[in-house]
């Protein structure tokens, strides 16, 4: 029983749900006392000790109904238990019984299960199989192929073909019977075949996958890649918010903090055995994000809201405009409603017109300077491609000026910077930090250094 | 039943729980079992009022056990958490003993020879007698155990956290001037949290999770009956077939078991013996905290105690 609690950490590894080695060891010792005779209360003995957060235990539970539910017993739900535990210990001289009452007696033993129909003796046999072909190494949907043959051999499907061969001579009824039985043989291999590889593939397919995913250019994406990286984004979020959301206390020695010194000490009559030090006060980030939304860049812009606001804990205060002929805010909007609606209710205010930097600046300038101040980091995520209008790159100046620092995100590569109608190097003059961000990887490092920049 | 055995069974927890006036669900029944069994501590996460404290509170008492209560909160620290020095004490000690010091240093010639005689004394101002056990410390002393309840950790600091981890892995403190004191009985931890803010890998890590969520309907019936008793079983039903309805709405704050509960009570005192919509508006007031939440509920109130009747009269 130990290997399958082990095949199941594995299971729930891939399932998304971190289990170190000292949770296994506590989910040993519960099952151990548990038992596996009640199966919902191993279920919950599992998610107790495994699972930390509710994502996690609604991903195990899933991964639980899945991995102890079996392919090939279809209507007897109650002899799959039985089944299961008997699957790793199974006795060779029970098989033998229950082939006894076979009708022909010198056929193979596998042919004498199926044709007796005995579906626990089938479960027992497959789930050997599956254990004698390693079943649980399996990684990639392309490696379905030689672990179904694998399990079939090791079940010993050449046998089967000789008995076939000898029933159709002798008595093709009974063939025909087998040749049925053979089939939904076939098929329950497949089905367990793709169960696992459900269960013990996803881990690595879904490593890659996101490894891919993370390195897509954000303009370009396929319509199915946009909900997948809507969720990595959401990982990364959390993975920001894990990161930077705790303040670590600094405290700076020097300043002394009386009062608090005096109240401290009352108790020895003022003299000051402890001491208590003034701390450094340190702003939480404020943030102006100008977002162009024209054409290619309205993806990325797409995202990068998306990822910006959803780091509450981190960032205090997050004001976010739009533009590309002219701008407008947009926080409210991304604040109250879902990211879909968010997103399409801004495009159709200001969406997908040829973008004018210099006039949503001017636009930025008469309604919002104010909220730049000296602790805002003011970002710009755009091409700078001005279809030849005015840059304004003075108002870019006293925005810069104003705040604490001033970055611009460029989907381009730096490649593209300066040439065609790209203003980048006559803006890149009042920024602090330019930098390409085309991909989720480089918009993670891109916000996660601005946010480190205050602590 | 005071003993200090395990118990021997699930069953044996969820009647031992109810015998103490708590209606367990089998997930929390299993946690407090294999608590006791494994040995870990019990994180408990949850919405507010679904009886996470109240979970600490019944077993303590079907246990006969005393119970420990640490309320967490920003900027507690090991002062007040674990231990601290008599600092009043052991100044008022030296005074007092100002001329017995004399009268043993008395005889050294040298500042060496006064300074060794000091020494064979030992730390007597930093003994036992002169820490202040706080609540942490206090739990390790209990000779009988007792249950420790650390109560909305996810209020304190993250530095917190890790002065908690020695004590839920090993169940030990280590005060730097006395060595580690190791706990007499081991006693039954349980944390509850209002996932407020993330709590670290670290100290997740170390206990059992468990989710309390809003009870299922048969289950809230259950605990509104041991808690409230002589209420009629329709009303029973109504109530909480209207107050699951109303969790279905976009509230900002949700009603929970506790303000069931205050609502049976509310109900048996006014003497209603069925929900009506008059009554209800009310007393709204009891169940939802927040105008705005009131003035989305009002316009529902008529056709959710209707059906909550009907639910009365078939389910």
């Amino acid at each position: 029983m130990r290997q399958e609690l082990h095949r199941f950490f594995r299971a729930a590894r891939g399932a998304g749900v971190r289990v170190s080695p000292a949770e296994s060891i506590d989910a040993m010792r519960a099952v151990k006392d548990v038992g596996f005779s009640d199966r919902g209360i191993l279920r919950d003995a599992l998610l107790l000790t495994l699972a930390k957060s509710e994502d996690e235990k609604q991903a195990l539970g899933n991964c639980f109904d899945l991995f102890f539910s079996q392919p090939d017993v279809k209507d007897e739900t109650a002899s799959e238990d039985a089944a299961e535990s008997g699957g790793a210990h199974p006795s060779p001289g029970e098989t033998q019984t229950g082939g006894a009452s076979a009708p022909s007696p010198e056929l193979g033993e596998l042919t004498q299960m199926l044709m007796a129909r005995d579906r626990n003796a089938i479960a027992a046999a497959l789930a050997n199989a599956a254990n004698a072909a390693s079943l649980s190494d399996i990684r990639y949907f392309t490696q379905r192929g030689i672990f179904s043959t694998r399990i079939l051999e090791a079940l010993g499907i050449a046998r089967l073909r000789d008995d076939l061969d000898a029933l159709t001579a002798s008595n093709p009824s009974e063939a025909e019977r087998l040749t049925a039985a053979t089939e939904a043989l076939r098929e329950n291999v497949r089905d367990t075949v793709n169960q696992a590889l459900l269960l013990y593939g996803r881990e690595e397919a879904e490593n890659l996958r996101h490894e891919i995913l993370r390195n897509a250019p954000l303009a370009r994406l396929e319509r199915r890649q946009v909900e997948q990286m809507k969720v990595l984004i959401r990982a990364i979020a959390r993975r920001l918010r894990e990161r930077h959301s705790k303040p670590r206390k600094r405290q700076r020695r020097g300043h002394l903090d009386t009062r608090r010194t005096l109240r401290r000490n009352a108790a020895w009559g003022g003299v000051p055995f402890l001491t208590s030090w003034k701390r450094r006060h340190r702003d939480r980030p404020k943030i102006v994000a100008l977002c162009d939304v024209s054409g290619s860049v309205a993806q990325v812009s797409d995202f990068f809201l998306l990822l910006i606001h959803s780091l509450h804990e981190v960032v205090d205060d997050v004001r976010s405009f739009a533009f590309s002929g002219h701008l407008i805010e947009v926080s409210d909007i991304l604040d109250n409603k879902s990211p879909e609606e968010a997103m399409s209710e801004i495009m159709s205010k200001v969406g997908f017109g040829s973008s004018d930097y210099g006039g949503s600046f001017a636009d930025f300038e008469k309604g919002f300077m104010a909220s730049v101040t000296a602790k805002t980091t003011v970002i710009v995520l755009g091409d700078a491609r001005t279809n030849n209008l005015d840059p304004r790159a003075d108002i870019l100046r006293r925005i810069s000026e104003r705040s604490k620092r001033l970055v611009w995100l460029n989907p381009e590569g730096r490649m593209a910077w300066g040439w065609g109608d790209s203003e980048m190097p006559r803006y890149a003059a009042f920024c602090s930090v330019v930098r390409q961000c085309a991909t989720a990887k480089q918009l993670e490092r891109a916000v996660s250094d601005i946010v480190a920049a205050y602590q | 039943m005071s003993n200090n055995l395990p118990a021997v069974s699930i069953e044996a927890v969820t009647s031992g729980l109810a015998s103490a006036g708590y209606i367990a669900s089998p997930q929390i029944a299993t946690a407090v079992y294999l608590a006791e069994r494994i040995e870990k501590p019990i994180l408990v996460e949850g919405p507010a009022g679904v009886g996470k404290t109240e979970l600490a509170k019944a077993l303590a008492a079907w246990r006969g056990l005393k119970m420990i209560r640490m309320q967490c909160y920003e900027g507690l620290d090991e002062a007040k958490a674990l231990y601290e020095w008599k600092y009043a004490k052991q100044l008022l000690y030296t005074q007092i003993l100002k001329d017995k010091l004399g009268e043993v240093l008395g005889g050294a010639e040298t500042l060496s020879a006064a300074l060794d005689r000091l020494h064979d004394f030992g730390d007597v101002f930093f003994s036992k007698e002169f820490v202040e056990p706080r609540p942490l410390l206090q739990a390790l002393e209990q000779a009988k155990g007792c249950v420790l309840l650390v109560d909305e950790i996810d209020k304190s600091d993250a530095e917190f956290e890790s002065l908690l981890l020695e004590i839920l892995s090993d169940y030990q403190i280590s005060i730097p001037e006395l060595g580690t004191i190791a706990a007499v009985v081991k006693p039954t931890v349980i944390l509850t949290s209002n996932g407020e803010r993330d709590l670290s890998d670290a100290l997740k890590r170390r206990c059992l999770h468990l989710h309390i969520g809003f009870p299922e309907q048969k289950l809230e019936e259950r605990i509104v009956e041991s808690r409230v008793p002589g209420i009629s079983q329709s009303l029973r039903g109504q109530i909480v077939g209207f107050i699951n309805q109303v969790r279905a709405l976009d509230l900002k704050k949700l009603p929970s078991v506790s303000e069931t509960i205050d609502w049976a009570r509310v109900l048996v005192l006014l003497q209603s013996s069925e929900l009506d919509h008059e009554t209800v508006k009310d007393t709204l007031n009891v169940l939802l905290k927040y105008e705005a939440d009131i003035e989305t509920t009002m316009p529902q109130v008529t056709s959710f105690v209707a059906k909550a009747g009907r639910q009365g009269v078939f389910g």
